[in-house]
């Protein structure tokens, strides 16, 4: 995708192409399901989540199906934006100054790129943990075929799926209130595809000035 | 199947308190099984068999009088051969019988996330509830006796239930009906682990067997089926009985800390998270907010 494609009339930018929204939306939609079954199972207090959904057994069997399909989103954007997130100079400083991030002074920030090192991280996160998430999951989808002598691989995957999963609760939690309630537009961007150019500027500078720089608005 | 008389007092994946807890004690139940007199008949075999209604499959030969390698979701009764030849040269025949050790500290019971699919009952039988079975699995990994045993078809997992319909009608279970030898004993834990003493004494004192002991393994709160063996020292010898069995370690920190640490941090990150938005907002108020301002202040 050119700058030049990525400038849209009415001072906005394109963020997200189609095909980026559209994985994004599988990835989240899976995820959501995977979430809601996954606590279920987690903890007594929150079965009813399971027989909500249909059931416990029907979430039983669907947990690992839906996996698969989450699993393709996160390969998807794997594929998509692991160029863009390997960790800069940019990046080591944006993350000694997080404390005015968290205290919403944006004006202080080092310029991040199209992603800023937070968001690489929740990249860099879901990917590892999805990927433990995969390998742990297969063998708790089929412990019966898992012999007495290999149980080992049972006792690790039940520790590494919980723990791996409640990294990704942390993740989703952080992300959501990002996306949703802490940075308006960046809901819209993800839905849409587009942002203003302000809010490019302003949250992302790094990216905002490779697009301005490479190309002219069209009016 | 649980039975109306049967009081619970341990329930799987059950939120909040077991119902009737501590209303009622009974003694706790325990089954004898001593290897020093089975003669490998297989009658407790085909008496679980018959009384549990499980359907026949196919047996596996490997080179030895047993049944098959190992208890199946319909076969929860399998008296394991051994030979094992001692330090003098003679041979050892060690037969034992293998079934559920309805422990104390059940793992499958710890590991189980669906309210009620196992219960333990206040006599201490450890019972599967198939209705309430979601067939995760998750008993399989906790139980340190490779026991419960998962049906492919009815997507449920099954395990001996010490004939829990037969014991609470005041009847012994299926297998100590048919012993012939006498090898087999039912009755409390109290009785049973004094006769099982008295007969390891015996072995020490009479029978050459200065090793003999009895095997109710503390690591799972002890079991309501002990052995006893010629030489309590290497359980293993029988069949792979595990010598100090556990909860697998890493079941108990998923079960436990792991638990509480993962409830704290996530409810937690949600306080922190509603906080944080009180405290400081969102990073502007609205979209427009960000378009800068041109030409006329207000």
């Amino acid at each position: 995708m050119s700058h030049q494609e990525q400038l849209l009339p009415h001072g906005h930018v394109l963020r997200y192409a189609f095909h980026e929204r559209l994985m994004h939306w599988v990835a989240a939609f899976s995820y959501i399901y995977l979430l809601l079954t996954g606590l279920a199972f987690w903890s007594p207090w929150l079965f009813w989540l399971a027989v909500m959904l249909g059931g416990a057994p029907v979430s039983r069997m669907l947990h690992p199906w839906i996996g698969l399909i989450f699993l393709f989103g996160v390969l998807q954007m794997y594929g998509m934006w692991s160029s863009q997130m390997h960790f800069t100079e940019v990046d080591r400083a944006w993350f000694q100054s997080v404390g005015h991030y968290i205290r919403n002074e944006d004006d202080q920030m080092p310029p991040a790129g199209r992603y800023n090192a937070g968001q690489k991280l929740l990249f860099w996160g879901f990917v590892l943990c999805g990927l433990l998430l995969f390998l742990s999951g297969l063998v708790l989808w089929f412990p019966e075929y898992i012999p007495w002598n290999l149980r080992w691989l049972r006792y690790t995957a039940v520790i590494v799926h919980a723990s791996s999963a409640l990294l990704t609760i942390g993740l989703f939690m952080i992300h959501v209130y990002m996306g949703v309630f802490a940075e308006r537009g960046a809901f819209g961007s993800v839905i849409r595809g587009d942002v203003s150019i302000e809010f490019a500027r302003r949250y992302h500078p790094g990216w905002y000035k490779e697009i301005v720089e490479s190309s002219t608005p069209r009016k | 199947m649980s039975q109306a008389t049967l009081r619970i007092q341990k329930i799987s994946g059950h939120a909040g308190s077991v119902p009737g807890e501590d209303t009622q004690r009974e003694p706790t139940l325990c089954k004898l099984i001593d290897t020093t007199t089975c003669i490998g008949c297989k009658a407790c075999e085909v008496a679980c068999m018959e009384w549990n209604d499980l359907p026949f499959g196919e047996t596996v030969f490997g080179n030895t009088y047993q049944t098959m390698p190992e208890t199946r979701w319909n076969y929860w009764n399998l008296i394991l051969f051994n030979e094992h030849e001692r330090e003098d040269g003679t041979l050892m025949w060690l037969m034992r019988k293998n079934q559920c050790m309805h422990c104390a500290d059940p793992g499958c019971l710890k590991a189980c996330p669906s309210d009620g699919a196992i219960v333990q009952y206040t006599n201490g039988i450890v019972d599967f509830q198939q209705a309430n079975c979601i067939g995760c699995g998750y008993c399989i990994t906790g139980c340190p006796f490779n026991i419960p045993k998962f049906n492919p078809e009815t997507k449920r997992v099954y395990k001996c239930t010490l004939c829990t319909d037969r014991v609470s009608e005041g009847l012994e279970p299926a297998c100590i009906k048919s012993c012939p030898t006498g090898c087999l004993h039912f009755g409390t834990k109290d009785d049973m682990r004094e006769l099982a003493a008295t007969r390891a004494t015996q072995l020490r004192d009479h029978y050459n067997f200065p090793n003999a002991g009895v095997y109710d393994p503390p690591g799972v709160g002890g079991t309501g089926v002990i052995y006893v063996l010629h030489d309590a020292t290497q359980p293993e010898l029988y069949g792979g009985l595990p010598k100090d069995p556990h909860i697998p370690w890493t079941v108990q920190l998923w079960k436990g800390p792991l638990k509480w640490l993962g409830n704290a941090a996530m409810i937690g990150g949600l306080i922190g998270l509603f906080v944080h938005y009180l405290r400081f907002g969102p990073k502007a108020r609205e979209e427009e907010d960000l378009v800068p301002h041109e030409g006329k202040q207000p």
